[in-house]
């Protein structure tokens, strides 16, 4: 992939821990990813799989204690995060890479007003007078759409619905103009109509800003919508790599399709939806082999022993690790 | 959606004070309070007599028009003492109170915010501290640094550090963890910024309320240190040194130690009231809304 242009973030053979019993597990493994300039990069997978974890490792957001970068690299602008200093990632954190997340009920400090709180964000990045970052707050709020915002400008946390604390939630992401922004299950506790507006108001502004997203998600529905390049991952790898259109149209994982046999659609009946039998294995009890084996209709006895690696199928943007798959043993 | 989200029933931070002030004992214990604040404070204009004037021929009156509350074994007015010895009590009490609020939460916020060995430290210090009785470990320090109103107030201050560290540092392990939190660290505070904006605002409920309530143990152990002669030295009128030396006399003159008594009893209850209510006013379980 020479030809692309510099990518706004990369992660090199990513791998976090976390210490279970006085032993670090991985939670995330050996994972590499790039995310283009303005691309939307969906990272999907069931809960447990490790996309959090990816998005708080980028950011070093992990709790210090029971949680580390065991190895790997996460390139951003010519430094390496995972090695800077708490004070160096504080200068990145909200105003070069900024993150959102999945509960907007819960996000906000529910003692400051939500200008304070906006406010607060501009003035430790760009410095400047209260006043000024409060007439930012205000154009941040306009712009992502609350309705009389003079007014709801003074109000609290508690005062807003989840969707519309989402919003602000987007203000105070906004507030710095990002390069990257980390959106963590963005809409997952709102209501469907909610979540739309958001999903919609998210890409007008990812356009209008120039950003770079990574937008985490268990929902292939929102997948669709939104994104540009899909990461799947399964027990803390990413197992499957390709853009939106290819892997909705030929997925190649056997978890991918899985996954898509589990998502409901207007075009089909309800009473097809196949649940995926059995569950993420626990970070502590990972196979040796391919870690979806045990839940894998197409599972051969190779496939415990070897663990597959992430390699380009047919199509060179289309990465998948599945061994059967490549090697053309297997029927989708 | 904007606009009829913004519904009027949602509580309001004025829902406190309408909690507050619609509960009626709230009302007494915040009078009885402003009453007694404003007789320490008027205390040279509303004594009837000198609280020093010794004299041999009134000594161990009992109540009568002259002397409202009798005299003590000096022949000293114990009214006019009793409206002076406010002002020490209050004014021990809420120093003392202040100085182990501030170092207590400081401690408290700043171990529960990094946890790890420093937590363990402090937590252990502290434990150590909650091991002696309140008046025990009051009595000691009184008694290393002498009688005198600055080391009562010190000796009441440390004795109440480690109950503050204690409240302030359990919400602020559970508040850390909180979404706003990760989200402000996501936005770049830095931790002093985030106890500073994100945790101590969330920690000022419990720690008014719990404020009101340990002031009214200080005004107790300043009685008590007083009581065994380690408080402010005589001839200055305190509540404690009156019981003190009313004791003495109790069979002869019970109003000696009775009056006195009284006004810790009013004062605690005023405090405790007032606290009850205020935590009935700031926690929304309680409000009934």
């Amino acid at each position: 992939m020479n030809h692309m242009p510099k990518p706004a973030l990369e992660i090199r053979n990513l791998q976090t821990e976390f210490q279970i019993g006085g032993s670090w597990y991985p939670a995330v493994r050996n994972l590499s990813l790039s995310l283009q300039q303005n691309e939307t990069l969906a990272v999907v997978g069931e809960s447990g799989s490790g996309k959090s974890v990816t998005a708080l490792s980028i950011l070093r957001l992990l709790p210090s204690a029971g949680a580390r970068i065991g190895s790997g690299e996460v390139l951003f602008e010519g430094r390496n995060l995972a090695t800077l200093s708490e004070r160096e990632m504080s200068d990145i954190r909200g105003n070069s890479i900024a993150m959102i997340f999945q509960e907007p009920m819960t996000s906000l400090n529910p003692t400051m007003t939500v200008g304070q709180q906006i406010a607060e964000a501009i003035i430790i990045h760009r410095g400047g007078r209260q006043s000024e970052a409060m007439a930012e707050a205000l154009r941040l709020l306009k712009e992502v759409k609350i309705g009389s915002p003079e007014s709801r400008l003074h109000d609290y946390p508690h005062q807003f619905s989840g969707g519309m604390r989402q919003r602000v939630m987007i203000a105070m992401a906004l507030a710095c103009r990002p390069k990257i922004l980390l959106a963590d299950e963005p809409t997952t506790a709102l209501d469907v109509t909610i979540q739309a507006q958001v999903l919609l108001q998210l890409d007008e502004l990812k356009q209008a800003y120039g950003m770079s997203v990574l937008f985490i998600t268990h929902n292939l529905g929102v997948v669709a919508q939104i994104a540009d390049r899909v990461a799947v991952m399964y027990a803390g790898e990413i197992v499957e790599l390709a853009s939106v259109e290819a892997l909705f149209a030929n997925p190649m994982h056997p978890y991918t399709a899985a996954l898509l046999r589990a998502m409901p659609r207007a075009d089909r009946a309800s009473d097809s939806l196949e649940p995926i039998p059995g569950g993420v294995p626990a970070v502590t009890a990972i196979p040796s082999g391919c870690a979806y084996a045990p839940r894998c209709s197409f599972r051969q006895r190779s496939c415990d022993e070897l663990r597959p690696d992430l390699l380009a199928s047919g199509d060179p943007g289309h990465l998948v690790r599945c061994s059967q798959r490549l090697a053309g043993g297997m029927r989708g | 959606m904007a606009a009829t989200s913004a519904s009027p029933s949602l509580p309001r931070p004025g829902g406190v004070w309408l909690a507050f002030s619609s509960n009626r004992l709230s009302w007494v214990g915040l009078a009885l309070l402003i009453a007694i604040v404003l007789i320490a404070i008027g205390a040279p204009l509303i004594a009837p007599h000198d609280p020093l004037e010794q004299s041999i021929i009134a000594r161990l009156e009992p109540p009568s028009a002259q002397f409202l509350l009798g005299t003590d074994n000096y022949g000293r007015d114990v009214l006019s003492r009793l409206i002076y010895g406010s002002r020490i009590s209050l004014v021990v009490g809420s120093v003392a109170i202040l100085i182990a609020m501030t170092i207590g939460c400081t401690i408290g916020i700043i171990a529960g915010y990094l946890g790890g060995l420093f937590d363990q430290l402090m937590m252990g210090l502290l434990d150590v501290m909650l091991a002696f009785p309140t008046l025990l470990l009051g009595l000691m320090i009184a008694a290393m640094l002498g009688a005198s109103l600055e080391n009562l107030v010190i000796a009441i201050a440390v004795t109440e550090i480690a109950p503050f560290a204690r409240v302030a540092r359990a919400p602020t392990i559970a508040l850390k963890q909180q979404d706003f939190v990760v989200a402000g660290r996501a936005l770049g505070f830095g931790p002093i910024r985030i106890m500073g904006i994100h945790i101590l605002p969330n920690l000022v409920s419990d720690i008014v309320v719990m404020s009101s309530l340990w002031m009214a143990s200080a005004i107790r152990t300043e009685a008590s240190l007083s009581f065994i002669g380690l408080g402010v030295p005589p001839p200055t009128p305190t509540w404690g040194s009156m019981i003190r030396e009313g004791f003495e006399n109790i069979l002869d003159a019970w109003w000696l130690a009775v009056f006195p008594s009284l006004a810790i009893l009013l004062t605690v209850l005023a405090l405790n009231l007032l606290g009850d209510a205020l935590r009935d006013a700031i926690d929304p379980k309680l409000r009934g809304e």
